[in-house]
């Protein structure tokens, strides 16, 4: 079948596309070792999409690690699975759980689990000797990530250093590294949550049926609809409801928010998040609202 | 869909460059209810009665404590008519690097001056990086006009200078346009100012919305550098031997005939294939796979050219340095070049020129090159590379130099000399055979 040509120069997500294909390409040429961090949302779901159309007809030339911080969504952990056997790719998973019960990590006061993922993520890279680490990091979403590069380099702590960034140039990335660093490659860098909507519409990526409405337990905390998990809640005086809801990000369950959303369809998810007056983080994260800088100082701890 | 713009944007500290980019964040309504919560909170967190549009954008702890903007950030905005893409790129002299990196992609830069101060020595430094980057248009935003009482003759004054500096720097007069503004108060931004009656023309986010972007052209020679070869060997895929990468100028269609440099081996192209099947023709910047007609030795650094107007591949390259190193550069370094997918061992053999971008003239062989200038070089690769000259493909006539201690970024190079000024009549071209 020969499908019309079109001007990547005049469509928006072809470029993008086009561009992520080339990020690709170039870490498979030029790393030992890549993996693709997986967690079964939309941003990782789409990285995946892309990574298969990069190699095509080829498989890809890249295993996935997903950082489990033990409490994850079902429905988000059965997604994963069956993508991993739907394209026959290796699955590596980080079991936060594995370090805190050996004591490399203790568990925070507060019971949420998302900085704990930090010292899994780095000591399986250096575990695997992981050279080129993918993330599905997009610099609309926060401040602190349009600051990012494309290809980010990470000292052999992991650690991200805003002033000492290498400038990147045209379209030559630079992935050069020495022994213990890494470099953490952000593909999605310039696609906004509008971008990656289109494109799962355009694309008919299949996602976790958590993205679209469906009928929850939740109760209110923070300002947030949280549901019932192994991270604690809820508490006393916190009143469970039933609602009719959807997740905009998924995360760990302890800090990711569900919105009140009757979008049962890409085309509704779509039009919902285009009136938004919240961005993604905002309307549903709540690790973010910690300090002014919270996401900045993850960072440069090693966090995506 | 809307086309895309790439924007950059440049000045110096404290010309209110973050303002604007903050008015123009939030005057498009691309700023989202807890953004602008959050930055009210920090605003009357520092005692200010309204909220600070440059926290919008200053994204990391040590900018929003100094007040400045230390290294590029990227923005999005969309209005019904375009999509941007926003290079935000500090103005300190310490970090003209980043205007590098910013002008590397764009195909309009926005340069801010203040109005009470006109047009200084960092404004010329940086209309020259991005003349030399090869930045199509240029804006000239005079900001802080309401600190100037709206007075139209000191805009005339600035706007005047500013486009002779651009024209001699080989702007033609219509790609370049000064606009008064005050991002503080939001005059000509997105709206329309009542306080400057005296200027007629566009604002700047109207002037963003429809000036011509020029596609890359179509019509250049066909350049192709290989990436990845694919080479699935599974029971579905055999035989299958593919050549990934993305156009990186010109166009492409099956029966095409090419040559592989730098072997200099020559085919035809057999089908473009892509994930979502094949194509009649592949243009720049589209990514793609080609499959070709005759079983080759080809892998990644090649280059597939067409095979009519096919670059001549050259070990000796005659080039222009942006050096963005604190390390200066002296004749006699060895470095890394990496063209394309290539990257190749390499050597300056001769710092032949440097560029004075105050009195738009060069001095002859300079001892060494400083961090953020520019000078024009000699530079021997270790394997012969297929370039263009960087006045005639972006793409193909860039390339990174790289220290191969610890793998920085030391030089943006472009082959040729794309500055008027920085060409000489003393050849600086290698003897011929």
């Amino acid at each position: 079948m020969t499908t019309a040509a079109t001007d990547a120069a005049t469509d928006n997500l072809a470029a993008l596309e086009s561009e992520a294909i080339h990020i690709f390409r170039e870490v498979a040429g030029e790393f030992d070792r890549p993996v693709i961090l997986f967690s079964g949302g939309k941003d990782s779901t789409l990285l995946l999409h892309l990574a298969i159309k990069a190699f095509w007809p080829a498989p890809v030339p890249f295993p996935l690690l997903h950082v489990d911080t033990g409490h994850n969504f079902d429905e988000v952990i059965a997604f994963r699975d069956h993508v991993v056997a739907k394209y026959g790719l290796r699955l590596i998973v980080a079991n936060v759980q594995d370090w805190i019960d050996d004591g490399r990590l203790t568990e925070r006061p507060d019971g949420t689990r998302n900085p704990l993922q930090t010292q899994p993520l780095l000591d399986t890279i250096t575990e695997h000797k992981f050279d080129a680490v993918f993330g599905g990091g997009r610099r609309d979403e926060e401040r602190a990530r349009a600051k990012e590069r494309i290809f980010s380099l990470r000292n052999a702590f992991g650690q991200w250093d805003p002033r000492r960034q290498r400038p990147e140039l045209w379209n030559l990335y630079n992935g050069r590294h020495r022994p213990g660093e890494h470099v953490r490659v952000f593909p999605l860098s310039n696609w906004t949550e509008a971008d990656v909507w289109n494109y799962i519409a355009r694309e008919k990526v299949e996602l976790p049926s958590i993205y679209y409405a469906h009928q929850r337990k939740v109760y209110k905390r923070d300002g947030m609809w949280l549901t019932e998990g192994p991270w604690g809640g809820p508490r006393d005086g916190e009143e469970v409801k039933e609602l009719t809801v959807r997740y905009r990000t998924v995360g760990d369950g302890s800090c990711t928010g569900a919105v009140e959303s009757t979008a049962s369809t890409v085309e509704e998810v779509i039009a919902e998040v285009m009136a938004s007056r919240l961005t993604e983080r905002g309307a549903t994260r709540a690790d973010d609202r910690l300090s002014e800088a919270a996401m900045e100082d993850r960072k440069r701890e090693g966090y995506f | 869909m809307s086309s895309l713009l790439r924007l950059a944007t440049a000045g110096s500290v404290d010309d209110g460059k973050s303002t604007l980019v903050g008015r123009l964040l939030y005057d498009t309504k691309s700023v989202l209810a807890d953004q602008l919560d959050a930055v009210t909170r920090a605003s009357v967190d520092r005692g200010l009665s309204t909220p600070d549009l440059s926290l919008l954008v200053d994204g990391l702890r040590s900018e929003r404590e100094q007040g400045i903007t230390i290294d590029v950030a990227y923005r999005y905005f969309a209005t019904p008519k375009r999509s941007f893409v926003l290079a935000d790129t500090p103005g300190h002299v310490q970090y003209t690097r980043n205007t590098v990196t910013g002008a590397s992609t764009a195909q309009l830069a926005v340069l801010l001056v203040d109005a009470r101060k006109g047009v200084i020595e960092q404004t010329r430094r940086h209309a020259a990086v991005l003349a030399l980057l090869g930045v199509p248009r240029l804006v000239l935003a005079v900001n802080k006009v309401d600190l100037v009482d709206y007075d139209e003759e000191t805009f005339r004054v600035i706007a005047k200078e500013f486009t002779d500096h651009a024209t001699s720097l080989g702007y033609a007069e219509g790609s370049v346009l000064a606009i008064p503004v005050s991002a503080l108060v939001g005059d000509n931004v997105v709206e329309r100012s009542a306080h400057t009656p005296w200027y007629s023309g566009p604002t700047l986010l109207e002037h963003l919305e429809t000036v011509p972007v020029a596609p890359d052209p179509h019509d250049a020679p066909f350049r192709f550098p290989v990436q990845y070869v694919i080479r699935p060997r599974t029971p579905e895929y055999p035989d299958y031997r593919g050549y990934a990468g993305q156009v990186a100028a010109g166009t492409v269609r099956p029966g095409d005939e090419v040559v592989v440099l730098p072997a200099g081996l020559r085919t035809t192209v057999e089908r473009i294939d892509t994930p979502d099947g094949e194509l009649a023709e592949a243009a720049a910047g589209r990514s793609v796979t080609l499959v070709l007609a005759d079983d080759l030795d080809i892998a990644r650094g090649d280059v597939i050219a067409a095979a009519g107007s096919a670059p001549v591949a050259t070990d000796e390259l005659d080039a222009t340095l942006a050096w963005l190193s604190e390390k200066p550069l002296r004749p006699g370094a060895r470095v890394l070049v990496k063209h394309g997918a290539r990257t190749v061992q390499a050597f300056v053999d001769e710092l032949v020129s440097r560029f004075d971008e105050q009195k738009l003239s060069t001095v002859d062989y300079p001892e060494t090159l400083q961090l953020n200038e520019i000078g024009r070089a000699k530079v021997r690769v270790a394997e012969p590379l297929p370039v263009d000259e960087y006045e005639v493909s972006r793409r193909t006539g860039a390339f990174l130099v790289i220290d191969p201690a610890d793998g920085t970024t030391l030089a943006a190079g472009m082959v040729g000399a794309p500055l008027p000024v920085l060409r000489s009549d003393r050849d600086v071209v290698s003897p011929g055979p």
